[in-house]
């Protein structure tokens, strides 16, 4: 199997995440395009660590799920806190740091 | 004595401030303190004059000193040779500028030794006599202070080395003068005396300096010893010297009185009769005939008085000699006829100084300075104590010589020693100068002086006759002085005998050729021996004056048609008031030239004042003003305010639209933070590989 | 010989089917008007995810993202989902304004990436061996986090307490 198919895969999975977190309106849905970026970025890193045969790779992407379980219960956290407060969890209406 | 002959000065010095600070609280409010001083430097002056008469006679090996005097008068002195007797200088460097030294220092030789003699000798005596006549005047302890300070400033001149110690005593005096004369200032006519003295001396100061300053650039030095050497050396500038000689003659004119700047020593008898003594008749009067003595080279070089002819100088002497004289005349004060008659005889000395009789010159300056005196005090103890403190001969005095006989004898003694007649003291000098006169080609100022000698006589028995002839007119109770001041009159009444004897040509003793006359530095003078016939003319000439005035006088019935003349005949009444407005010439100083100064000049610069300055000043401030105004409109509000709330604004502006960027909404921000990522990745891409 | 060609054209079909089903599920989470079909649409990419793990040999890793992500994290979207009174049908109020832009941005950034992994590593191949089944072993990648990655897995221990408390602090009532 070539290593760019991976890489390739992971890429158009990270920007889907992109574009998932630029254009959805529900903080939820940002949460959700965000796991997809990391998801990602741990095919990357596998695909590295089956190219070079390093068990780095991996130990890495298990860090990276770790965090991204972390991140995911403190933002969905927030995004209770946001909703309770504002009766809302659309991001355009989130905006008092408007200049 | 000689070579610190600074204490000579400094001791009077010392005794103004002491006077001025402790004279009030001592029983005779400060008189102690300014006889003593005084006295002290009377005494070293005596010693000054002792040790010269040593130094010249060991100079030049002849050893007769005071013993000629008592060694019998008659036995001529041999010949002495010429040698040179150097005066004695000490001098400190003041301070130096480049090449330009300033010193301060004395030069003492005979000259100064016998001025300092005269000058302290007649202020003890005048100090003696003021204690007795100031005793109820007022501001006595500041009278004693400014004698003190006059005689100090006056011994500072006389033993000053160079031109400017002279001249810082020159205007010490002249300040001393004011203030004496303008003693009694509570009345206004002693006050403005006061300032006519001062501002005519003023007037005659400015040739001093400028003459100083020219002697300063022709000999390189203010030291008056090279001054001199330099108006003798070959090479000097005859036309600097004549500028020079010129400006310091200005100077003299205006000291000592002289035509035309003469008009304020009468005026200056409004100060007390002690002072007119000692001042105005026999120190500081004479400090231009001092400076002439002094500064000969300058004066015999450049007036070229070895010619012979009429030469500034003698011009001025003689024509003083006899304006003095005919308007002594009309006076009806005896002290005025007194000034007169001083600037009459100091004429003749500025005229024996123009014809070449220095030792005559000096001589007669030292002389008169006693008799003058005599005759000044003497007028004093007359109003002291006899017309009741009025100097008006016609209205207050007349037949005091029962009443008075010390103060009569001493006056008649003065009078005779100022008309020349033999043996008193001012025949000796009077007679030498005619002599000289004579002889060197200056004839026509033999007459001027034999005139003079004519007009002297006259009016001094006229003022005798005035004052102690006649019926007593005054008001107050005829007595005699009390000693404090007889005893001045006497003795300067023997000083008046004896004083003529130390240069009495014909009897062999030329003292003053001897020890005074200077030996380095001065011009070879001719000294024409004495002359027996013109000694035997002057007499007559001095005699006929008495004669003819005592006639007209004493003898009013004989001469009656004469009587009242001038009441009755208008030419001669035009030529009294003539006389008595005193040749118009305080009527052409004040009223014309200095009205007319004070007048249209002062209105003139007055107008260019308010109309040229201030308009000048008034516009600058306007045009400042409107420079003010004109930046803080367009520059300040326009440009500056402009630039700086432009700045603000398009900052705000600026701010304004970036605000836009700052949405509050997250997304937004991420869009713009991959947008940009990206970017930056592209580049790298494109750029790097 | 043959096996490994086998072997070969085997995981590459594998490879590509989980592929395409995993970009078109991806684009599904993205562009789903109904949120909880984006939910299950990220499932199946998550499962995707787990099974090429398994493909490259990276079996532990692979167990882990199904346990962890699918069972908790997913289920923790649920939940949100449900708390924050999401609209659980479908609406078409999802997208905010600027998803052109973001569409854009995508592209681009997909441009360039792919363009740098084709240059950067057009040709490399990941050959399959032994040696990296025995590296997916969880006793392989165990030692190897405790013995060289310690530090940072008692950080990481760290974190989720911190994660747990502060989510705990963030979300209560009081």
């Amino acid at each position: 199997m070539g290593l760019n198919q991976f890489l390739i895969l992971s890429a158009f999975l990270f920007c889907t995440g992109i574009y998932g977190v630029l254009a959805r309106k529900n903080a939820v849905l940002v949460l959700m395009s965000i796991e997809l970026m990391l998801n990602a970025v741990n095919i990357n890193l596998i695909a590295f660590s089956a190219f070079r045969t390093a068990v780095a790779g991996q130990v890495f992407a298990l860090f990276v799920i770790t965090i991204a379980a972390a991140e995911v219960g403190v933002g969905l956290a927030i995004v209770l806190l946001i909703y309770r407060n504002e009766r809302t969890s659309d991001l355009d209406d989130v905006d008092q740091l408007k200049g | 004595m000689l070579s610190n002959a600074w204490i000579i000065p400094a001791i009077p010095a010392v005794s103004f401030f002491l006077v001025l600070f402790f004279g009030k609280r001592l029983p005779l409010r400060g008189a102690e303190i300014g006889i003593t001083a005084v006295g002290a430097s009377f005494v070293l002056s005596v010693v000054a004059v002792f040790q010269w008469i040593d130094r010249v006679d060991n100079a030049t090996g002849h050893s007769e000193g005071l013993r000629a005097l008592g060694r019998g008068i008659f036995s001529a002195a041999t010949g002495h040779g010429d040698a040179a007797v150097q005066p004695v200088v000490s001098s400190i460097t003041w301070w130096q500028n480049g090449l330009v030294k300033f010193a301060v220092g004395t030069r003492v030789d005979g000259l100064v030794v016998m001025m300092l003699f005269v000058v302290t000798l007649i202020s003890l005596l005048v100090h003696v006599y003021s204690v007795a006549y100031m005793r109820e005047e007022v501001r006595f302890t500041h009278y004693y202070a400014m004698l003190s300070l006059f005689t100090a400033s006056m011994l500072l001149l006389v033993v000053a080395d160079n031109t400017l110690v002279l001249l810082v005593g020159w205007e010490g005096v002249g300040l001393c003068s004011f203030a004496l004369i303008g003693h009694f200032w509570e009345e206004k006519p002693n006050s403005d005396a006061a300032l006519k003295a001062f501002l005519t001396t003023r007037t005659g100061d400015i040739g001093l300096m400028i003459g100083i300053i020219i002697t300063f650039f022709a000999a390189g030095s203010f030291d008056i010893a090279k001054i001199n050497a330099y108006a003798l050396s070959g090479g000097a500038n005859h036309a600097l010297l004549l500028a020079g000689a010129v400006c310091l003659f200005i100077g003299i004119i205006g000291k000592s009185g002289q035509f035309p700047l003469h008009t304020w020593l009468p005026d200056a008898m409004a100060g007390p009769t002690p002072v007119s003594a000692l001042i105005h008749a026999a120190t500081m009067v004479v400090a231009g005939v001092y400076l002439g003595a002094r500064m000969y080279p300058v004066f015999f070089k450049g007036f070229s008085i070895a010619a012979g002819g009429v030469n500034f100088m003698a011009l001025i002497g003689g024509i003083t000699i006899v304006i003095g004289a005919l308007l002594a005349f009309v006076q009806r004060d005896i002290k005025k006829v007194l000034a007169y008659s001083t600037i009459s005889q100091i004429g003749y000395m500025i005229m024996a100084l123009g014809v070449g009789a220095w030792s005559a010159a000096v001589f007669h300056l030292f002389t008169h300075a006693f008799f003058k005196a005599l005759l000044f005090l003497g007028a004093g103890s007359v109003s002291f104590s006899g017309s009741h403190h009025s100097f008006d001969m016609k209205s207050d005095m007349g037949g005091l010589r029962k009443p008075m006989p010390i103060t009569f004898w001493t006056f008649i003694i003065g009078s005779l020693a100022l008309a020349g007649i033999f043996p008193f003291a001012g025949f000796w000098s009077k007679d030498e100068i005619l002599v000289t006169a004579g002889k060197d080609g200056y004839t026509a100022f033999l007459v001027v002086g034999l005139v003079g000698a004519f007009l002297t006589a006259a009016y001094m028995t006229r003022c005798i006759y005035l004052t102690f002839f006649g019926e007593y007119r005054g008001h107050g109770h005829p007595h005699e002085s009390e000693p404090l001041i007889t005893v001045p009159l006497i003795i300067l009444a023997f000083f008046s005998v004896v004083a003529g004897f130390i240069n009495a040509a014909p009897l062999g003793l030329e003292k003053f050729k001897d020890w005074i006359e200077p030996t380095v530095q001065f011009p070879h003078l001719l000294h024409p021996a004495f002359d027996t016939p013109k000694a035997i003319i002057s007499v007559a000439v001095a005699t006929l004056g008495i004669g003819v005035a005592a006639y007209f006088w004493f003898r009013r019935e004989a001469t009656g048609p004469l009587h009242g003349l001038t009441e009755r005949n208008s030419l001669a009444r035009a030529g009294y008031v003539f006389l008595e407005k005193k040749y118009y010439l305080d009527v052409l100083y004040e009223n014309i030239i200095v009205a007319g100064i004070k007048g249209s000049i002062a209105r003139g610069t007055y107008w260019f004042d308010q109309h040229v300055i201030d308009k000048v000043v008034n516009s600058l401030g306007g045009g400042a003003k409107r420079a003010g105004r004109f930046v803080y409109d367009t520059v300040d509000q326009k440009v500056v305010d402009a630039a700086v709330n432009d700045i603000a604004e398009v900052t705000g502006e600026t701010g304004g639209l970036l605000r836009y960027v700052q949405s509050g909404r997250v997304q937004r921000y991420a869009l713009l933070l991959f947008a940009a990522v990206g970017l930056l990745a592209l580049a790298i891409l494109v750029f790097n590989i | 010989m043959t096996p490994i060609v086998g072997a070969a054209v085997a995981q590459n079909v594998a490879f590509y089917i989980l592929a395409v089903a995993m970009a078109i599920a991806a684009i599904g989470v993205v562009r789903s008007q109904n949120i909880v079909h984006s939910a299950l649409f990220l499932v199946i990419v998550l499962a995707g995810a787990a099974a090429l793990y398994i493909l490259l040999a990276a079996e532990f890793v692979a167990w882990v993202q199904v346990l962890i992500y699918i069972g908790a994290i997913v289920i923790l979207f649920l939940f949100g989902i449900m708390l924050t009174r999401a609209p659980m049908r479908s609406t078409g109020d999802l997208d905010n304004s600027q998803r052109w832009a973001a569409v854009a941005v995508s592209l681009f950034m997909f441009g360039v990436i792919t363009a740098l992994l084709v240059d950067a590593y057009g040709g490399k191949q990941i050959k399959l061996k032994n040696s990296l089944v025995v590296l997916g072993n969880s006793g392989t990648v165990a030692s190897s986090i405790f013995r060289n990655y310690l530090v940072p897995f008692e950080v990481v221990s760290m974190l989720l307490l911190a994660a747990l408390v502060g989510a705990v602090v963030i979300a209560r009532r009081d």
